[in-house]
């Protein structure tokens, strides 16, 4: 009877020491802290808040490393927006590579494009905009996807059966715009709402200096317009409205030198009208300025959409940009970057700083405000949200 | 006209000009001479076909404080340019998963792909930072890049003999203009063409850092590697370690491993 209890332990360390070689946790959790700079322009909001975030992310490969499952789930506490306290699963997914394939089948983060001041052709991930203005945050994307690896390039097949809504902060939250997005009465062109069946095509190769893709979606478009309606029981909401959106894009890097060539395009068909839109310029960097190991990188580019406003701020806008990488042990990075809009001369500018404290923590700063911004802009109700985020992050 | 004579006259021409081509040898220029000893010993890493390893990394800064970092290193021999090599940061942890790809080539900027994790993103990036620090550390990209013979010129200085070891002593000098250096003076034992000290001058012509390699292992009855090196920056006082382990060959790896690929699924 005694010798099962003995090896009872030997089994237990035996087991968790075991998959320690293909599985694997990782991530990070962070507390933040936002000060708002003026006061709110509704007496519910607030003028400082905190929250707390968890982005541990699990995975394990076996047969030989051609099979992973991925499990990566994400949540924020928000000390007053019930909104913004929300969890989501960022990577849920089964993965098989083959020999020159590969089939992943459940919810992914998948990225496209080159340009910095605007992701234009990125388009499989809704964004989650409760974290950040800066739609870099994606919600992950239920889909089957398969990719083709071969000598002429990448070509990738997207299924996406359900559609994932954007979030919006809610009637505490903030920045937002005046009046509350109603997130719980979406409306959709399609009959099928969130369960229309989405396709994308992706073929990507590089050549040289080029870096290339060629993209095709069809399916509901992730940026929703926002359409105010009027109740006689309170205050206009602000309806998403999600169209039905056929977009064919191209995204093109030429990397020559300390000179990075940078362009997006993307044309397509949304409410029966056909629109263009493009982002593209460069970023120079300038090695070791003063002597020292900070590489100063200089980004410049201009953004064209001819949609309405109600669908996208960069109709004709200038982004002015400088990069401070400081290449010292703590990867201490400084990026300050103004957006103009040509037409108004709207400014909006976003700073963004990190260190690495120790091993295992990092801080970052991040300070974002509007100014010269014209009554009737998108952005103009934003203009009492200017802000300052510290956060303290621990990564294990 | 009897083939006997025109035998013995071709050993007779043997045996006079075999001394004659080594004294031709002798007086070939130190330029010659310097590219002859980094060509046998690129030919002797001919062969090796893929590598695996992890590194770990000590960063020291003046006053003896340290931090490390750990990374997965693998390359791929390519016969007519320079290799490939991935690179995949284990540690510290807000960096976990991050992953550069580099394809050296012998004339011109190497082709490089950093992979961030958080974003999901491949992002194309320049590799005309040759003299910047990697990681933070003493080590410039340059120094770390494939060292392909085309890279440089070189001029033989003299033979040096210490602790009982023949070394040849060389100088080369940067092709590249955006290199760091004007020269690099490099100890390379006789008997194995391994490399065991290289002294670095910098555009000013003042002696920069000093790179010493040790613990060499035989691999394959063939391949030397260096499992230590460390570099001191003289003008700093800063110094970074370089550890490798768990260095395999022969895993089998084709460009499908060294693609945009496999620098997402790397970690």
């Amino acid at each position: 009877m005694s010798m099962p209890c003995r090896l009872r332990p030997v089994l237990l360390l035996y087991v968790m020491v075991w998959p320690a070689t293909a599985a694997e946790l990782t991530g990070d959790i962070g507390l933040e802290a936002r000060g708002f700079l003026h006061p709110p322009m509704q007496s519910v909001q607030h003028e400082a808040g905190l929250s707390l975030y968890a982005a541990p992310e699990f995975y394990t490969d076996w047969d030989d490393g051609r099979q992973r499952l991925v499990f990566a789930p994400f949540g924020r506490l928000d000390q007053h927006d019930d909104e913004r306290s929300h969890i989501d699963l960022r990577e849920f997914y089964w993965r098989k590579s083959f020999a020159s394939a590969e089939l992943a089948v459940g919810l992914r983060k998948v990225f496209w494009g080159v340009t910095e001041s605007r992701h234009l052709v990125d388009i499989i991930n809704q964004t989650d905009f409760v974290e950040n203005l800066d739609t870099e945050d994606k919600l992950g994307q239920p889909m089957v996807s398969l990719r083709l690896v071969r000598d002429w390039g990448n070509l990738e097949f997207f299924l996406m059966p359900y559609f994932r809504e954007r979030t919006f902060a809610g009637q505490e939250g903030r920045p937002r715009v005046r009046f509350v997005v109603d997130t719980d009465n979406p409306v959709y062109e399609s009959g099928a709402e969130t369960r229309h069946v989405d396709w994308a095509l992706r073929w990507s190769h590089y050549i040289g200096d080029f870096d290339i893709g060629l993209a095709h979606f069809s399916g509901t478009a992730r940026d929703p317009r926002l359409v105010p309606q009027f109740s006689s029981s309170g205050p206009p909401v602000l309806i998403p409205h999600y169209d039905q959106l056929d977009q064919t894009s191209i995204d093109l890097q030429a990397t020559k030198g300390a000179w990075l060539w940078k362009l997006e395009l993307a044309t397509g068909e949304q409410l029966n009208k056909r629109f263009t839109a493009a982002v593209g310029g460069i970023e120079y960097t300038l090695y070791g300025i003063f002597d020292s190991a900070v590489d100063l990188g200089l980004i410049g580019e201009y953004q064209f959409d001819d949609r309405g406003s109600n669908v996208t701020p960069f109709q004709d806008d200038i982004a002015l940009g400088g990069r401070l990488a400081f290449n010292d042990t703590q990867s201490s990075e400084l990026l300050l970057v103004t957006g103009i809009d040509v037409d108004t001369r709207g400014r909006f500018t976003t700073i963004e700083g990190s260190r690495r404290f120790g091993q295992n923590w990092k801080g970052s700063i991040e300070v974002r405000f509007i100014s010269n911004i014209a009554v009737g802009d998108l952005l103009a109700d934003l203009r009492d949200d200017d802000y300052l985020e510290l956060t303290f992050a621990r990564y294990f | 006209m009897h083939p006997f004579p025109l035998t013995l006259k071709a050993l007779l021409a043997l045996v006079f000009l075999l001394p004659l081509a080594s004294a031709a040898w002798a007086q070939v220029s130190p330029e010659e001479k310097g590219l002859q000893i980094a060509s046998e010993a690129d030919a002797r890493d001919h062969g090796f076909g893929d590598t695996s390893s992890v590194l770990t990394m000590i960063l020291r800064n003046r006053h003896g404080q340290e931090v490390t970092r750990q990374m997965r290193s693998r390359a791929l021999e390519v016969t007519d340019d320079g290799d490939k090599s991935m690179i995949i940061f284990e540690d510290p942890a807000d960096v976990k998963g991050t992953a550069l790809l580099t394809y050296s080539h012998k004339e011109g900027d190497d082709d490089q792909w950093l992979y961030l994790p958080a974003l999901k993103r491949v992002k194309r990036i320049s590799s005309s930072n040759k003299s910047g620090p990697f990681m933070g550390s003493e080590f410039a990209y340059e120094d770390l890049s494939s060292q392909e013979i085309e890279k440089y010129q070189y001029k033989f200085l003299r033979n040096e003999t210490i602790d009982g070891i023949d070394y040849f002593v060389i100088e080369r000098y940067p092709v590249d203009k955006k290199s760091g250096y004007t020269r690099q003076v490099v100890w390379i034992d006789q008997a194995e063409y391994r490399v065991h000290k290289v002294d670095y001058f910098d555009r000013k012509e003042s002696h920069l850092k000093t790179l010493v390699m040790d613990n060499y292992q035989l691999y394959l009855d063939k391949f030397w590697r260096p499992l230590h090196m460390e570099m001191v920056n003289h003008q700093t006082g800063k110094s970074t370690e370089l550890s490798w382990s768990e260095y395999t060959f022969q895993n089998g790896y084709t460009d499908r491993d060294f693609d945009r690929n496999s620098l997402q699924k790397a970690r």
